[in-house]
């Protein structure tokens, strides 16, 4: 790279980083270090402990939590499931749908709820429930998380599906597969990786979700965020600090996961 | 054994509309079984389309494709006993070789094992056994073709379409494939249907060369046919080089039309049906049937005068303004009595060529 566009040489570049990188990380670094915290306060240093994982696990707050998290996983895996699966579904009929004239409004309405407030989609679930009829609880919260899922799972796959020629399911067709076989045994082994992310892309945004979770869950279903929210409305204790520490231990798991899937090309 | 020629596949009056645009225009022909024939054209000639029709890939808009005798235009891609080698190969790039080449068998029913010991074999022949287990990006570009070529020849098809398979390869391995496909094609006896944009590519193979323009069909026939009887003035200049002169005809007796060019120089040649007595056409002359000397011959003579010579290794291509206008390229074979007749630019020269030399284009 030449000297003079090499970003490195600009002034102020190495200060600008640090700065960014202090805003970026020094908040989560603060929650890590203090949810080995060993007193009481969330302020003050009293030396390493692990008492606010123990309390996590058998503390007086406990049960809300586990619950929460079963919860809050059981709603991520079915709502990434099914989200990847209509995601699936959508970025063939878009990407190999030929030229059909509501092709960029379909692409458009899809990925639509990602550029929406999420409070405006919020609100639009909430009336949309209470208009037909739906009693707010788990499943209203699954449905919702179902819905807000697609357009995250549909991305990568869409991205990964552009780089697939269509003259390998010719290929296949020419060799005596049928549409069907040609999908299954070409099409789709292909666009693996990019489904794979979509999956943990939308299990990531939904085990995260709070706003709309907030607005459509009935009294009494709670998940992770709703609990750690209500729990901190009466005070923030450090057994937050341990609950968020290991939510953010499973984010960066999967994110690592999500590198690596997009790096993985099975065709080498 | 039968005396008339069997028809592999046979297009009848086929043609190819897009919305406003005829991609082909009413095309007739047939192709013989065991024959290895080219659709040779510049891009945009039809020859792919009609290759995609007969694949399959593409409709029929009027007319019909005939596969030994059966319409075949209406089946879909996968149920008609043919195989194409495409162009960027499509491997699928998530199989080993073996289970590439193995894919159109097991398709077709065979088991898993059955598929893979044929697809063995069907690697032999191309020299690739020691490349099975391997995925096709891990392969050359030359060996990537010969997987194609061995995947789309595994199920026995009864017909063969390459869409100009040799194109990516560099010249050397262009050359060597050119000669390897031929021998294939004879070993296995299988019907070949080769589209290219390359001429010369086109005469070293084909059996047959359909040359195609505009969606038309512009001649039909072996390539020496083809080289050295062009029907039309797209033939003449698409196939090799040629000298395109404009002449007029002054008389026609016993087969040999008299007829002169620009500058007024006289010239006899092998009259053709269509042209008539003071009809104004086109008469083609390959470079290398003309003969460069300092002295007139008996028969056709053009006097003028060498502006450059041209050295491209084989050949010396030496360029001349014959006296009133018009030019003409000569080619001497690169050989010590070539050289000889050589002569420096700003020489006279005389262009000497034999009456069978050159032909009357009728457009």
């Amino acid at each position: 790279m030449s000297v003079n566009t090499d970003v490195k040489t600009y002034t102020g570049f190495r200060a600008m980083t640090l700065v960014c990188m202090f805003i970026l990380y020094a908040p989560l670094i603060v929650v890590t270090a203090y949810s080995f915290n060993a007193s009481e306060s969330i302020t003050t240093w009293g030396g390493w402990s692990l008492r606010w994982y123990v309390d996590v696990f058998s503390g007086p707050e406990s049960a809300k939590f586990q619950q929460a998290a079963v919860n809050s996983f059981s709603i991520a895996i079915i709502a990434a499931t099914t989200a990847t699966a209509i995601a699936t579904a959508a970025a063939t009929a878009i990407v190999r749908g030929g030229k059909y004239r509501l092709r960029t409004p379909s692409l458009g309405l899809i990925t639509l709820p990602i550029m929406v407030p999420e409070i405006v989609l919020a609100v639009a679930t909430l009336i949309f429930f209470n208009s037909i009829g739906f009693t707010r609880g788990y499943m209203t919260i699954l449905v919702a998380h179902i819905a807000f899922c697609i357009p995250f799972a549909y991305l990568p796959i869409q991205a990964r599906m552009q780089g697939i020629e269509d003259t390998f399911e010719h290929a296949a067709m020419d060799l005596y597969a049928t549409k069907a076989q040609a999908f299954r045994r070409i099409l789709f082994p292909l666009m693996m990786p990019g489904i794979i992310s979509g999956f943990l892309l939308a299990f990531i945004v939904s085990l995260d979700d709070f706003i709309i979770t907030n607005f459509v869950k009935g009294a009494g279903v709670e998940t992770l965020p709703t609990a750690i929210f209500g729990s901190v409305k009466q005070g923030l204790k450090p057994n937050i600090m341990a609950i968020s520490t290991m939510l953010l231990s499973l984010s960066v798991v999967m994110v690592t996961i999500s590198y690596f899937v997009s790096k993985w090309d099975n065709t080498k | 054994m039968n005396d008339t020629v069997e028809i592999a596949v046979d297009v009848r009056d086929a043609i190819k509309r897009y919305g406003d645009f005829t991609a082909l225009q009413k095309i007739s022909l047939g192709i013989r079984d065991n024959e290895f024939f080219t659709l040779l054209g510049p891009s945009g000639c039809g020859k792919t389309t009609l290759l995609r029709m007969i694949a399959g890939f593409e409709d029929v808009t009027e007319g019909g494709i005939y596969l030994f005798g059966d319409e075949i235009k209406t089946l879909p891609p996968h149920k008609r006993p043919v195989n194409t080698v495409f162009q960027n190969y499509a491997l699928f790039p998530h199989m080993t070789v073996l289970e590439n080449v193995g894919f159109g068998l097991e398709m077709k029913g065979s088991s898993r094992k059955d598929a893979a010991k044929r697809a063995g074999e069907m690697l032999d022949l191309v020299q690739l056994s020691q490349f099975a287990k391997r995925k096709p990006a891990q392969l050359s570009g030359g060996q990537q073709q010969r997987v194609a070529l061995a995947r789309a020849l595994a199920p026995s098809p009864k017909v063969l379409l390459l869409d100009e398979p040799l194109s990516a390869l560099d010249l050397k391995l262009r050359k060597a494939m050119q000669i390897e496909l031929k021998h294939i094609q004879r070993e296995t006896g299988i019907t070949f249907i080769f589209v290219t944009h390359d001429q010369e590519e086109a005469l070293t193979m084909s059996d047959r060369i359909a040359v195609m323009s505009a969606g038309e069909l512009q001649q039909l026939g072996a390539p020496r046919d083809i080289y050295e009887h062009p029907r039309n003035m797209f033939v003449a200049d698409f196939i090799g080089d040629t000298n395109l002169l404009e002449v007029s005809v002054d008389k026609i007796t016993d087969g040999r039309a008299q007829c002169h060019i620009g500058g007024g120089h006289e010239l006899i040649c092998d009259a053709v049906d269509g042209v008539s007595v003071g009809a104004s056409v086109h008469l083609s002359v390959r470079p290398e049937r003309l003969v460069l000397s300092d002295q007139a011959s008996d028969g056709n003579s053009l006097k003028g005068t060498v502006t450059e010579n041209i050295y491209i290794g084989t050949d010396i291509s030496t360029m001349l303004d014959l006296e009133g206008g018009p030019k003409i390229t000569v080619r001497t074979s690169n050989t010590e009595r070539g050289n000889k007749r050589l002569i420096e630019p700003g020489s006279p020269a005389f262009v000497n060529m034999e009456a069978g030399a050159a032909r009357l284009l009728v457009d």
